[in-house]
């Protein structure tokens, strides 16, 4: 059921590098740009694709993810476009993961079992919703899963060892680690205590162990992917896609091209992220 | 099998996973919920250690000035023709609304938990102005988040909050209103898990605080009833709140829910009018949803986007309701009726006259329906209201839509 993402990680594992996980905001600034940038990633060196939802209460989203979110939704996004969205990426890759990330009420209203359908026939691998903890596992994590959909939940500094096992529980495809208490595109902390939280989620389970909030830089994603077998960037991308806007919030030339370089140097990063660890 | 803990008692809710039949539950990031299941052992300590009860108790006593008093309505009564009006006088206690009974217990829950800040969010600055004064009297720092249109429309709320130490942040997120403060506090204590309380003003939000919030509040209807009874012999047939989030109403309702003949109104802002998107009748025109922690009835789109809404009084401004109203809607306890802005103004300035008590525009709602009723009652019938707060704050809103110079 998990054959497209175990393929990836299992390659990566061979490579000996880690996967580097790219976030970006379905349908910002409009459908045909934000299918260009997402169509631009794998080719960029993207291992997996994280496409976000677009929600109009982001309650765990720092500013950048929040205002992304908002120019989205003017831009007419809707969780059906967005699914959209993966199937004519599908068109052109069948490789390449993809993880829908958002929250749960626009799910709940367009129904679980009918999100679950269309979500699978688009091509989609995995799920991450924010708000959804273990102990909601019945809404949409169990339905998920029995379907052949990745349930990817998000471990933090404050999931202790007592709690780790029941977050691990119905975890699938990789597990994402938060670095730090806090919202999307806060400040990175120190890199060394990033690893032994790492290590400590290593412990309890075999799935990858994924590590975002926080990531902007090459030398960043390098530092990180020493210890982690993947590393997640969002709003760095996120960042660098409003700032190749217009005053009134239309996509130029640069919106690509910028996010395409971005994640050029991020890649860059995560592959000399083994290297650097083993000198 | 476990037995329902709802079995012939309406008031038996929660589950232990916090559900009122599908609404309410945990809907929030992993990082939160540690320290929710930790919130919810504290709290289930607490309701039931004496020590704890006891301080809740001499607070309310010395502290806020409870018994809050029940007072018939003689004028209006007559005035309007029908059924007898008692208020019940949330608008005396300290502070000048029901927040600071919820402020009182949780901030004794925050001292418990060895927490050392205290954050809260705010519409109408009532329960920011009781998160300030709690913060204060327990000599904590406390950070007010509150939409940056309610600042400008509450300004004598905003000062009294920072004369009271607090700092309160203006957040211009979203229209500037209760549901994006809600967004920023949840952030901040997402952020400062490990120090800071988080003082949510209504009964919403995750499992415990729908329970916990209402748990302080009932406190209004254990009173009420006593207090009815004592006056008239009687349980009142019917009881009527205004209702956004919804504390003072279950405040109010959940001592009176299994008094089968006590028919059971919550008043929602209808803004406007029903048929846009100005209003903030979440049940009477809204669906079930996830939002801040809980399922329960939203404003939303169909593509499950939270709709901002709109009400005069910024007290009522909230796409949602407390999970228990839902639920209570749902199975056919209690109804829920909307006023709209103009008529709760007319019954703001009627009670200033006729009662010499000014409302605030919140209760003014629940007003407004009581003024519809009442004369369509007999005269030996019972009509009780939670005259939740008081007018001071709303001086200059009000003023301004009738066109006088303050």
């Amino acid at each position: 059921m998990t054959a497209r993402m175990d393929r990836r990680f299992a390659a990566l594992a061979a490579e000996g590098r880690p996967a580097l996980v790219t976030y970006f905001m379905g349908g910002d600034p409009d459908y045909a740009s934000s299918l260009a940038i997402m169509k631009a990633l794998p080719k960029a060196g993207s291992d997996i694709i994280e496409l976000g939802m677009p929600f109009s209460d982001p309650m765990a989203d720092g500013p950048a993810i929040q205002v992304a979110g908002q120019r989205s939704l003017k831009g007419g996004q809707t969780l059906s476009k967005t699914i959209q969205m993966a199937r004519d990426f599908r068109l052109e890759d069948a490789d390449t993961p993809i993880v829908l990330m958002g929250y749960y009420n626009p799910i709940y209203i367009y129904g679980v079992d009918r999100f679950i359908e269309d979500a699978l026939e688009a091509g989609i691998d995995g799920l991450i919703v924010v708000d959804l903890p273990p102990e909601m596992d019945d809404e949409l994590c169990i339905p998920a899963l029995s379907r052949g959909i990745n349930f990817i939940r998000l471990a933090t500094p404050t999931t202790d060892a007592k709690r780790l096992p029941a977050v691990l529980e119905n975890t699938s495809g990789f597990v994402y680690y938060v670095s730090m208490n806090g919202i999307t595109g806060s400040a990175l902390p120190d890199p060394s205590l990033i690893g032994g939280a790492v290590r400590r989620i290593k412990d309890h389970t075999a799935l990858p162990v994924c590590v975002g909030f926080g990531v902007k830089t090459a030398e960043q994603a390098r530092a990180i992917g020493a210890s982690a077998d993947g590393v997640v960037v969002g709003s760095a991308i996120v960042n660098q896609i409003a700032s190749s806007l217009t005053a009134d919030g239309a996509a130029t030339e640069a919106t690509v091209a910028g996010v395409e370089a971005l994640v050029r140097s991020l890649a860059l990063g995560v592959r000399g992220a083994r290297v650097a660890a083993a000198e | 099998m476990n037995q329902s803990p709802f079995l012939n008692s309406f008031r038996g809710g929660p589950d232990e996973d916090g559900r009122f039949g599908i609404y309410g539950g945990r809907f929030v990031a992993e990082t939160l919920m540690p320290l929710i299941l930790e919130l919810q052992d504290k709290w289930n300590e607490a309701k039931t250690d004496p020590e704890f009860q006891k301080e809740l108790a001499d607070l309310g006593t010395h502290y806020i000035g409870r018994p809050s008093p029940l007072y018939f309505a003689e004028r209006l009564t007559e005035h309007l023709g029908g059924a007898k009006i008692y208020f019940k006088r949330e608008e005396l206690n300290h502070t000048g609304s029901h927040k600071i009974n919820n402020c009182i217990g949780q901030i004794l829950l925050a001292k418990r938990m060895g927490k050392t800040r205290i954050i809260a969010e705010t519409g109408a600055g009532q329960h920011g102005v009781a998160s300030a004064t709690v913060a204060a009297r327990f000599g904590l720092p406390c950070v007010v988040y509150m939409g940056a249109t309610d600042v400008e429309r509450q300004a004598p709320n905003v000062f009294r909050m920072k004369l009271l130490g607090a700092e309160v942040k203006p957040v211009t997120a979203g229209h500037g209103t209760l549901k994006d403060a809600m967004n920023e506090a949840l952030r901040d204590w997402v952020t400062n898990v490990e120090d800071t309380y988080y003082l949510i003003g209504t009964a919403a939000g995750p499992h415990p605080y729908p329970e916990m919030v209402r748990d302080f509040q009932a406190v209004i209807g254990r009173e009420a009833r006593e207090q009815i009874l004592k006056a008239e012999g009687r349980l009142p047939d019917v009881v009527i709140a205004a209702v956004g989030g919804g504390s003072n109403a279950i405040g109010i309702f959940h001592p009176f829910l299994d008094d089968k003949d006590v028919r059971i109104v919550g008043v929602e802002a209808g803004g406007k009018g029903l048929d846009g998107d100005e209003h903030c009748a979440s049940i009477t025109a809204g669906s079930p949803g996830v939002l801040h922690g809980n399922r329960t009835y939203l404003l939303q789109d169909g593509d499950g986007q939270i709709k901002e809404g709109h009400s005069i009084s910024a007290g009522l401004d909230y796409p949602g309701i407390g999970p228990e109203h839902s639920w209570l809607n749902d199975i056919g306890r209690a109804e829920y009726v909307p006023i709209m802005d103009h008529e709760a103004l007319e019954a703001f300035q009627l009670l200033t006259r006729i009662e010499g008590i000014i409302p605030a525009l919140e209760p003014s709602h629940a007003l407004a329906e009581v003024i519809k009723r009442a004369p369509t009652m007999g005269k030996e019938e019972i009509i009780l209201m939670n005259l939740s707060g008081r007018g001071d704050k709303d001086i200059f809103t009000v003023g301004k839509i009738l066109g006088m110079e303050l």
